[in-house]
């Protein structure tokens, strides 16, 4: 918690004050849901490690489970059997370790802009010159300082979720979750916002769990994506990215890219027809 | 002569077309291709809103002085726009009947007050934990269905006849509900804000603090707002058993001289300080809560 605090103090660089690195281990998770005859599977024996500072995505149909999981790892939900460690220690519950974006709109709705940011920071009683400055950083880092005394309800459905991400990084989190975040935006937001994402991991070096059902997303974004499969939820296949060079949005021309992306379509409407 | 005949046959054409539009025109004139004016669920302007308030009022006003100037009712029963006009303006021209007035005001404020003081609280534990609801909603659902008069002779053994008996029973009337509507408005606050509360390190407490209070807020003054028009309905039926003050013991008198217009003034004056304190409540909401 003190690596946090130490993160606002120096500014523009937090890599180095970061408590801890960020690396989560998923243990054989399995999620249960109902009971007796109405048990249902919603998770089976996932298995998964990602690196500290690592851009991993899960990619999968609907309803296979991808939520469960991220929620188990956010501490939201319990883990049938399993368990899940970020560096090391086992998640007990929801913790300010782990941020979280969702795919709904969740920012308080009667805090501007700037108290999202700092709703983190000013629980932790960090003082209020060291809150400015922390919000200040990640309205910069995420393009947000020209509303920061807006309320929610005066943003776009892209800049709400760009405030949402501020206001998870200002906690200075070592993983970040991401559960469809650009699901609801339209194509060309959901593009920059990719972008800005990437932007900001750079800058971050945060570990990063994302989850899509959109290829193309999990291509662009992610160093790494683990496939899942419905009935019950299951890892399927794993991929690693290796694209050259820059993400530039090019990338996506590149044959690497529509190489794995036929892959990918071609493994996802195959678990499909199965 | 061809062109001409092309001629002609154009203008034929362009008149038999146009015939065909005005007959269209007219035969649809029951139904024009306008747009509906009463739509579903559909906006109307504020001017059409306010007109259409205004024709509501007159035509209540209307059947009112038809019935009683056209004297088709006895006029003990039911006085004339008039006569009720003028016992306002002398009503309220004495003292007396701004005590009336003001006992009622204090003793609505008080028994509404208490209960929010202790149903809010409860509303909110119960709305936020399970097992609080599991604790407080049965027997206040049990509670809810036992009408608050019935309760006035256990009030007079309880409170005696004192200012507390109605206090007391103003408070019973909105206590119980406004638990329960409460509880209702808590668990509405969206769980996935908590939820996100939680995973930027909010503990339990600062959950209920930080997300649920502030969320909960527009929604609970609306209710407070409800339960206050209650809280006047119930103060009538305390005022109406022993006592000598208060707008409902000016009715109860004025009923016994068969004083209708009195009867009259006090209900109307009963409903413009309800209508106030509704107004004031609407316009607090928005005041306090631009960010809904
Ligand atoms: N709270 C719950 N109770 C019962 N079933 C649930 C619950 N949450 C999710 N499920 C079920 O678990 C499965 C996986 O859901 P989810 O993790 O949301 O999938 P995804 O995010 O991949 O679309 C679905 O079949 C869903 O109906
Ligand atoms: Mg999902």
């Amino acid at each position: 918690m003190s690596g946090i605090a130490a993160s606002a103090r120096d500014g523009d660089r937090t890599e180095t004050a970061r408590a801890g690195a960020g690396e989560i281990a998923i243990r054989g998770v399995t999620k249960n849901y109902g009971a007796g005859k109405k048990e249902f599977r919603a998770l089976e024996d996932i298995r998964l490690t990602i690196a500290a500072n690592e851009f991993v995505t899960i990619l999968g149909p609907s309803g296979c489970g991808k939520s469960t999981l991220l929620r188990i790892v956010a501490g939201l939900e319990d883990a049938s059997e399993g368990e899940v460690a970020v560096d090391g220690a086992t998640v007990v519950g929801p913790g300010a370790d782990r941020g979280m974006v969702f795919q709904g709109y969740t920012l308080f709705p009667w805090l501007t802009v700037r108290e999202n940011i700092e709703y983190g920071p000013k629980l932790r009683g960090v003082p209020i010159l060291e809150r400015r400055a922390v919000s200040d950083r990640y309205l910069r880092v995420t393009r947000l300082e020209a509303f920061a005394n807006h309320l929610p309800k005066q943003l776009s459905g892209g800049m709400k979720q760009r405030v949402a991400i501020a206001r998870a990084l200002a906690n200075g989190p070592k993983v970040l979750l991401m559960d469809e975040p650009f699901g609801a935006l339209d194509a060309q937001t959901k593009l920059e916002m990719q972008e800005a994402l990437l932007d900001v991991w750079e800058k971050e070096k945060t570990t990063v769990l994302f989850i899509t059902h959109d290829i193309d997303e999990a291509i662009f974004l992610s160093q790494r994506i683990v496939v899942m499969g419905a009935g019950p939820g299951r890892i399927v296949r794993e991929y690693e990215v290796s694209l050259p060079g820059e993400r530039s949005p090019e990338v996506r021309e590149h044959p690497a890219f529509l190489r794995l992306k036929r892959e990918l379509t071609g493994l996802l409407k195959h678990k499909e027809e199965a | 002569m061809a062109n001409a005949g092309e001629e002609i046959g154009t203008a034929a054409f362009g008149g038999a077309a146009s015939e065909a539009a005005r007959t269209a025109g007219s035969s649809q004139a029951a139904r024009p291709a306008r747009r509906q004016r009463i739509r579903i669920f559909e906006d109307i302007s504020r001017r059409a809103f306010a007109v259409t308030a205004v024709v509501s009022f007159a035509v209540l006003l209307l059947v009112w002085s038809i019935l009683s100037y056209g004297k088709m009712v006895n006029p003990v029963f039911l006085p004339t726009p008039g006569a009720v006009v003028k016992t306002f303006a002398d009503l309220l021209g004495t003292q007396a009947y701004w005590h009336h007035i003001g006992i009622s005001v204090f003793r609505v404020t008080s028994g509404f007050v208490l209960a929010c003081l202790v149903a809010i609280p409860l509303g909110l534990v119960a709305g936020t934990f399970r097992i609080g609801e599991a604790f407080l909603e049965p027997p206040m659902e049990f509670i809810r269905y036992m009408p608050a008069v019935a309760f006035i002779p256990l009030i007079m053994v309880w409170a005696g006849i004192g200012e507390w008996a109605k206090i007391l029973l103003i408070f019973i009337g909105c206590f119980f509900q406004l638990v329960l509507m409460v509880a209702a408005d808590t668990r509405q606050v969206s769980k996935e804000l908590v939820q996100a509360s939680f995973t930027l390190g909010a503990t339990r407490w600062q959950a209920i603090q930080t997300v649920i209070i502030p969320a909960v807020q527009p929604r609970l003054l609306n209710t407070m707002r409800l339960m206050l028009g209650w809280a006047w309905t119930y103060l009538v039926v305390a005022e109406l058993v022993a006592v000598n003050s208060g707008l409902g013991y000016a009715i109860m008198k004025a009923q016994r001289f068969l004083n209708t217009d009195q009867i009259f003034v006090g209900i109307i004056v009963i409903g413009l300080l309800g209508l106030i304190s509704d107004r004031i409540f609407a316009f607090l909401n928005k005041r306090m809560y631009p960010w809904v």
